[in-house]
């Protein structure tokens, strides 16, 4: 497990920071404790993995770590901002403006196109539409599928729908990006050419990237490996563990 | 958001149409529904509605529409003339009739007796014909449902004979006359005529119609008639009302309506609210999604609001505008003949769709709502 310091607020190489980070689910009469007090420190300009068994507690993880689950217990800082000392509304708030999401399932709306679905958060943001579109349509091609900017989900492949997925959750330019097996239903190939595109459009020394995954096809391409069992962390370094 | 919101309806064109659908059948169910039990109720006060220019209608104490009357001695016209504040009052007959038609079947009127010198009491306004036709001799003037009734379409009846209880009838002009309830053939003629072509007891006079003397106020004028003479007065407006709460009070008719506009306001609540809730659960993981993006509760709010009041704007129209076509497509046909929208009937059923949408669109966001972002994880 990692030996982490005391919350630096005034580190700026710190993207997060958890301490005793603790989270209960009630099922019944029975809670069930998920994270037994998760203390980590992720640095920007790293690409970090968190890796575990399905059950041992990364989703939990990942969703407390970017202020979309809160904790029994514990504080997150994201920026040096203590996340869930925010109200609500300053929270949801803080989440468009710093953190973009890419996620398993992409969840692109089906109705709406590329260059739209790229301009979400801009849109979400309150940017002129336009300007929004413009902004993300100049994203879709520096990801290589500007030409499909004008296309439905249901007209890209999958492979190009991940794009998408990524141009939206770059497109307002947030300090964390939060990847969900974004690597699950491509082909090795694919797979790593994603891993590429993400380490050289979404890695900056001031954002972060932490991504959820069980594919050990691309374990190789980590900064910094987390591996979570039964919601403690127990492995944390540059490669995977041997007898993993 | 809403930009995106109503991209999300108008994208999922099965769901779109079919709440459309739903909210556009519900408004033509509730609008058609209302508009004809209004006209059609209202028709009960059409024998006030066809004589304009009585202020006071002065009846038998047990009488309580046109339709529904005793008659009175004919004595009782010289009392209501007695009473100060009375400009003018003539006698007023309405009594059951039998017409043998052409192929010898026997039909049901209504005969209408007209003051011999003014002709009040006389529709306002002639389809065929002048008010003076009735100066002949075994004159009558039917009303233009009677037209349709005893002649075929398009037939100008003026001149042809009728057996009006056993006796001669030549019809010489066709009113333009609201129908009535039942939509029976109404004849018209001179009371004195009337007298001839409807035997019966002693006491014949129906109604007595009376205009108010200028600056006399026709509410203050019937208290002083029933107070004066012991007879029934009421005003145009109160006996219209009259005619109207007899329909309600003793026919089914408001029961039968209310249950159509009720099974309008469920059948739109069922179709729309199982369309919206498929809707949201289709798009619940892009809600999801859009939440955890930072897209808070309030905007939503907005957006599903947005696509309520699209689709309802859009179906309430089109169900509206199914009410005024079909009332249009109708409107040549004497049952339906006057048929008009009230105002008070779309607001209502706007209100009805309101409440449609709010309760489906509340159901329906309740699960967006309550989805955590972090399902999206999931």
């Amino acid at each position: 497990m990692s030996d982490v310091a005391p919350f630096a607020p005034g580190d700026p190489a710190t993207a997060i920071a958890t301490r005793g980070v603790v989270r209960d689910f009630t099922a019944g009469q029975q809670t069930i404790r998920v994270l037994h007090g998760i203390d980590l420190d992720v640095r920007a300009g790293e690409l970090t993995y968190l890796v575990g068994e399905s059950g041992s507690g990364k989703t939990t993880l990942i969703s407390i770590m970017c202020g979309i689950l809160w904790p029994t217990e514990g504080e997150v800082r994201l920026f040096g901002t203590d996340i869930y000392n925010l109200s609500d509304n300053e929270l949801v708030d803080f989440r468009l403006r710093n953190v973009g999401f890419i996620f398993q399932q992409y969840n692109l709306i089906p109705a709406i196109d590329a260059a739209a679905n790229a301009a979400v958060p801009l849109i979400a943001q309150g940017v002129d539409r336009g300007e929004a579109r413009a902004r993300a349509t100049e994203l879709l091609a520096a990801l290589n599928i500007g030409d499909q900017a004008d296309k439905l989900p249901s007209q890209l492949s999958g492979g190009q729908q991940q794009r998408v997925a990524i141009a939206r959750a770059l497109v307002h330019q947030p300090r964390l990006i939060v990847c969900d097996e974004p690597t699950a239903a491509l082909d090795a190939r694919s797979g790593r050419r994603v891993m590429d595109l993400l380490r050289e459009v979404a890695l900056a020394d001031d954002r972060s990237v932490i991504i959820v995954t069980h594919d050990n096809r691309i374990f190789d391409l980590a900064d910094r490996i987390l591996v979570l069992e039964d919601g403690r962390i127990t492995h944390d370094g540059r490669d995977m563990p041997k007898d993993y | 958001m809403v930009w995106i919101a109503i991209r999300m309806l108008t994208g999922d064109a099965t769901k779109f149409y079919g709440l459309l659908f739903g909210i556009a059948f519900s408004t033509l169910l509730i609008t058609q529904q209302l508009t004809i039990f209004v006209n059609l109720i209202e028709r009960g006060a059409s024998g006030v509605y066809n004589v304009p220019s009585a202020d006071v209608w002065v009846m038998d104490p047990v009488s309580r529409t046109t339709d529904v009357n005793l008659p009175m001695p004919s004595t009782a016209l010289d009392r209501v003339r007695s009473v100060p504040g009375v400009e003018w009052a003539v006698p007023h007959l309405r009594a059951a009739a039998s017409v043998r038609t052409k192929e010898g079947d026997l039909e049901g009127v209504s005969v209408i007796g007209v003051d011999d010198a003014t002709l009040i009491g006389l529709p306002r306004r002639m389809a065929s014909g002048s008010t003076k036709v009735l100066e002949q001799p075994d004159a009558v003037v039917i009303d233009d449902v009677g037209t349709t009734r005893f002649f075929p379409e398009g037939y100008d009846p003026v001149g042809e004979r009728l057996e009006l209880n056993d006796q001669r009838a030549v019809i010489m002009g066709v009113a333009d006359a609201i129908p009535s309830f039942t939509s029976q053939v109404t004849l018209y003629t001179r009371y004195s005529r009337a007298l001839n072509f409807v035997p019966g007891t002693r006491n014949r006079l129906s109604f007595v119609l009376v205009g108010a003397a200028p600056g006399v106020d026709a509410k203050t004028l019937a208290t002083r008639i029933t107070d004066e003479t012991g007879l029934r007065a009421r005003t145009r407006d109160e006996f219209a009302r009259d005619g109207i709460d007899f329909i309600i009070e003793n026919t089914g008719i408001p029961l039968n309506f209310g249950i159509t506009v009720m099974l309008g306001f469920i059948v739109g609540v069922a179709i729309v609210g199982l369309t919206f809730s498929l809707f949201i659960r289709d798009n619940i993981k892009q809600f999801g999604a859009l939440k955890a993006i930072g897209v808070n509760n309030a905007k939503i709010r907005r957006m599903v609001a947005a696509q309520a009041a699209m689709v309802g704007s859009i179906g309430y129209g089109l169900g509206v505008l199914g009410t005024v076509a079909f009332i249009w497509s109708f409107s040549s046909n004497p049952t339906f003949k006057g048929f008009y929208i009230p105002w008070q009937v779309p607001l209502i059923s706007l209100a009805a769709v309101t409440i449609i949408l709010t309760l489906t669109g509340w159901i329906a966001l309740r699960n967006v709502l309550r989805t955590e972002p972090a399902a999206v994880f999931r």
